[in-house]
């Protein structure tokens, strides 16, 4: 088991620094520059000559590419072009938020999506069935921005049930001990605040989860008519087992090991997708930091995000790897 | 299988209620979302300021914020723009324009208990003057450069030559700034937000404390991104800036010398990028207020009972043309025959929100020096196609640059504008290579360095001053508009250097005359940026430099 997390660990080393590579060249090569984006409508020529040759960027690409490798080997990602501040610093500040709403996005995906997944395979062609299979391919379709304008519309804006949008209700009382505003309340005994904060996570959190919720229940669905089908699930139910025993343990385990593979790959693209939600919901974390980033083309700030990103996505598959460990004896023995 | 049925079917149901009473206690939420306390004023800004020092801003978000707790020497006018006295009771210069001096108010002081001198206001022109290294990057030293020009030991060569020469406090509350040459940005660039005083106490504090800048870095000093590092004058001071919520607060400084008090205790800017996101939260009671509404909400918001007051106009929405990209365009009946191709009445009438006027010349009514003799051209579609023929241009192809994702003070929904005028081109038998592009920053560098042949662009006004239009596109030769005209630059260079107010106007109306008749772009409108409030407070009074004083608001 460790050697194989220690030999993934080091796989990880060459595809990094091939990614960085290619994600410099083409993120130097967008159109536009940063120049243009600090000065904006009262920009002109020299002042843009004057700040690229401040930043650096008049010097050749290889150049630009050995100093940001020199500092990342220095675990300095550098500076936003933007704030002026180290990305890393902006990236820790943010990055609670983003934990918070994924976790949340995640919890409805999962805890939302794998019994109706497993419902609707159970009762095919019920209506609980074309419900899960039409609401997932809606949750597919409609984009974040939409979704996000909807789910205001009805829940903040005619109902008032939940805030339009934000982290915390401006002015509540609310320490900050470790960055994550839920868990803060609960520590401090700001059980207020951690109700508020819950309270703004529900709408970014439908949002993002809306197509890995849909994917989870596609998925466990099909997965679940696939092993219905099996002839052990037939011998189980024939000799007699009880109905809780055949489906937890016949039907919904074996079912589980494409879902987890999925549950995997869609928290990877939860952080990609709380870029689109996050900036939907001026929820400030990391995601809509880097849509303003992409606009202001801060290069440092793109670069440690995506490095991050990748990052993420490849702990992510080691950790589903082992997952299978646990539930595929299969996978244990061999 | 027949006993999961009802069991699924209760596990559905129970997680519905789950679902419901959550619902139900959140329907408990406090109406008020600024945290039950009606003190507590919270505006929805589009964007986060980039320092809490005005000295190193240039844009309006930034400015907003430091606004409420930095003044300036002089001031605007509620709701207009005439300068009136704003930490300066009165100014004057000499005749030659060349030495500003400035009787300071009696009583005033910083919210750290320093007290403003001539000495003080000599202390901060001097700061700015001896910035070195990294604040001379135009990144933060935008306005200064505009305005008093380089530094006393300019480190660049594109850096332009300083026109400050020095302060001096000839009595306690008198300062005198010298600089090399009258200029048309006097006295109006005083006003500038950059210019704010800042307490002595907090010169000394941060003068150490510099910008870095090395490779891809401009940092911005520390004490400039830190809650309440410098002390102001105004209204408010600044107590706090949670960048991972994106909100600056703000307190009533009860000491403030001012006639206009604070008319809450807390003063809270909120960032909501989207513009959607700001009007939902307004009506759902999140926030109460937010700038840059969306034309098309301004009935909507008004019939559900929420304030939109109307601003003035102050700024130009104009459709450039880059003369020396496309051959064609260097002839001025090809000029003509665009201008007179678009119904710009059409887009006020459409696209614009109360208030949006036509406009004839390249600044608003409300800037001194705007004539009422320039050269107009109606819509008339075959007056365009009988210029394009004369002109042996009836075959012309042109690429249309045009923003996307953005909306402008002065330019509410630009794809939509853009439409119209493709429209209305085609119409006259040019054809249109439509190119959109994002706006920042594609857009600003593909029209800036003369990359389209026609493009939509606008400015926004900072200070009543016509050469900070005009001055800003016709100074001289400039990628964007590609043209050489010595006469219009000769022009502008005159009035820049003309110390006499009066005689400055008739010499911008002889510009703008210059200018249309020589036609290097049309200018299409003026629109007032829409802001709203929500029906329980006394909003400010609105500014058409948008330029809000939020000391003036109340709840009802």
């Amino acid at each position: 088991m460790l050697r194989l997390v220690v030999r993934r660990l080091l796989q990880l080393i060459p595809t990094l620094f091939g990614l960085t590579v290619l994600l410099f060249i083409w993120i130097h090569r967008l159109p536009g520059g940063p120049a243009w984006a600090l000065l904006g409508e009262r920009g002109n020529e020299a002042a843009r000559r004057q700040i690229e040759e401040q930043l650096g960027l008049d010097e050749p690409l290889w150049v630009q590419y050995g100093r940001w490798l020199r500092r990342l080997l220095q675990l300095d990602l550098g500076n936003s072009i933007k704030t002026g501040q180290p990305v890393w610093e902006e990236f820790t500040l943010r990055f609670p938020a983003t934990v918070e709403l994924g976790l949340t996005a995640l919890v409805f995906a999962v805890v939302i999506g794998i019994p109706l997944g497993y419902f609707a395979a159970r009762r095919r062609g019920s209506w609980l069935d074309v419900t899960a299979v039409s609401g997932s391919l809606v949750g597919i379709c409609v984009p974040v921005f939409f979704l996000a304008m909807i789910l205001r519309s009805i829940f903040a804006v005619n109902l008032g049930w939940l805030p339009s949008g934000g982290r915390l209700t401006t002015g509540i009382d609310a320490t900050d001990v470790t960055g994550f505003a839920v868990l803060d309340g609960l520590l401090t005994g700001e059980f207020d605040a951690s109700w508020d904060a819950v309270q703004h996570l529900i709408l970014p959190g439908l949002a993002l989860a809306s197509i890995p919720l849909a994917v989870v229940v596609r998925i466990t669905r099909a997965s679940v008519l696939e092993v219905l089908s099996e002839d052990y699930v037939r011998t189980a139910e024939s000799k007699g087992l009880r109905k809780s025993v055949v489906r937890g343990r016949h039907v919904l385990r074996n079912a589980l090991l494409p879902v987890v593979t999925t549950v995997g790959l869609v928290t990877g693209s939860l952080l990609s997708g709380a870029v689109l939600t996050e900036s939907a919901f001026s929820f400030g974390g990391i995601g809509s930091f880097i849509r303003q980033a992409i606009s202001d083309r801060d290069y440092p700030v793109l670069m440690g995000f995506i490095l991050f990103i990748a990052l993420v996505y490849v702990l992510i598959n080691l950790l589903v790897d082992l997952t299978y460990g646990l539930i595929d004896p299969r996978v244990r023995v061999n | 299988m027949r006993i999961a049925r009802p069991r699924a079917a209760r596990m559905f149901v129970a997680a519905l209620a789950i679902g419901l009473i959550a619902s139900g206690c959140a329907s408990e939420r406090d109406d008020d979302e600024s945290g039950g306390d009606s003190e507590v004023f919270v505006f929805g800004a589009a964007g986060v300021p980039a320092a809490l020092d005005p000295s190193l801003g240039s844009d309006g978000e930034t400015f907003r914020v430091t606004r409420q707790a930095f003044e300036t020497l002089l001031d605007h006018e509620p709701g207009g723009t005439e300068l009136v006295p704003g930490l300066a009771r009165e100014w004057s210069s000499n005749e030659e324009g060349t030495e500003w001096t400035f009787q300071l108010q009696e009583g005033v002081t910083f919210h750290d208990g320093e007290e403003l001198t001539g000495e003080v206001v000599c202390q901060n022109f001097d700061r700015w003057y001896n910035w070195s290294g990294t604040y001379q990057n135009t990144t933060l030293s935008y306005y200064w450069q505009t305005v008093f020009g380089g530094f006393a030991e300019n480190e660049s060569e594109d850096t332009p030559e300083p026109n400050y020469v020095g302060c001096e406090a000839p009595d306690e509350l008198t300062a005198t700034i010298t600089v090399a040459e009258p200029s048309a940005n006097y006295p109006g660039g005083f006003s500038l937000q950059s210019f704010a005083i800042h307490s002595p106490k907090s010169l000394e504090a941060y003068a150490e404390d510099d910008p870095s800048g090395e490779g891809e870095d401009i940092t911005f000093p520390a004490y400039s991104q830190e809650a309440g590092a410098l002390a102001g004058t105004g209204p408010f001071r600044v107590t706090e800036w949670n960048k991972g919520n994106g909100e600056v607060t703000l307190e009533a400084f009860d000491e403030y010398w001012g006639e206009t008090k604070p008319g809450v205790d807390q003063l809270v800017f909120r960032t909501i990028p989207e513009e959607s996101a700001r009007r939902q939260a307004l009506q759902a009671g999140d926030i109460h207020g937010f700038d840059l509404v969306a034309p098309a909400d301004v009935r909507t918001l008004e019939d559900e009972g929420f304030q939109v007051p109307v601003r003035g106009v102050f700024n130009i929405l104009y459709l450039g043309i880059t003369q020396d990209k496309q051959p064609a365009l260097g002839d001025i009946q090809v000029r003509q025959a665009i201008a007179h191709a678009l119904d710009r009445q059409n887009i006020v009438d459409t696209q614009l929100p109360e208030g949006g006027v036509r406009a004839t010349q390249f600044i608003p009514d409300t800037v001194a020096g705007y004539s009422e003799n320039v050269r107009t051209y109606e819509h008339d579609p075959e007056l365009a196609q009988q210029l394009l023929a004369e002109a042996g241009a009836e075959d012309l192809t042109l690429e249309f640059c045009y923003p996307t994702e953005v909306t402008r003070p002065y330019m509410p929904a630009p794809a939509d504008i853009y439409e119209l005028l493709r429209a209305d081109l085609e119409a006259v038998g040019v054809t249109i290579e439509p190119r959109p592009l994002t706006w920042n920053p594609d857009y600003q560098e593909a029209t800036r360095s003369g990359g389209c042949d026609i493009y939509l662009l606008g400015w926004t006004g900072d200070f009543n001053e016509a050469y900070n239009f005009l001055g800003t596109w016709f100074d001289g030769y400039q990628q964007e508009w590609g043209f050489e005209n010595e006469e219009i630059f000769d022009l502008l260079t005159e009035v820049r250097q003309e110390p006499d107010v009066a005689a400055r106007e008739a010499l911008y109306q002889e510009a703008n005359e210059a200018i249309m008749e020589f036609l290097p772009g049309v200018p299409i409108s003026s629109s007032p940026p829409s802001i709203a409030f929500s029906p329980d407070v006394n909003p400010p009074t609105v500014s058409p430099l948008t330029q809000e004083n939020f000391a003036e608001v109340s709840f009802k």
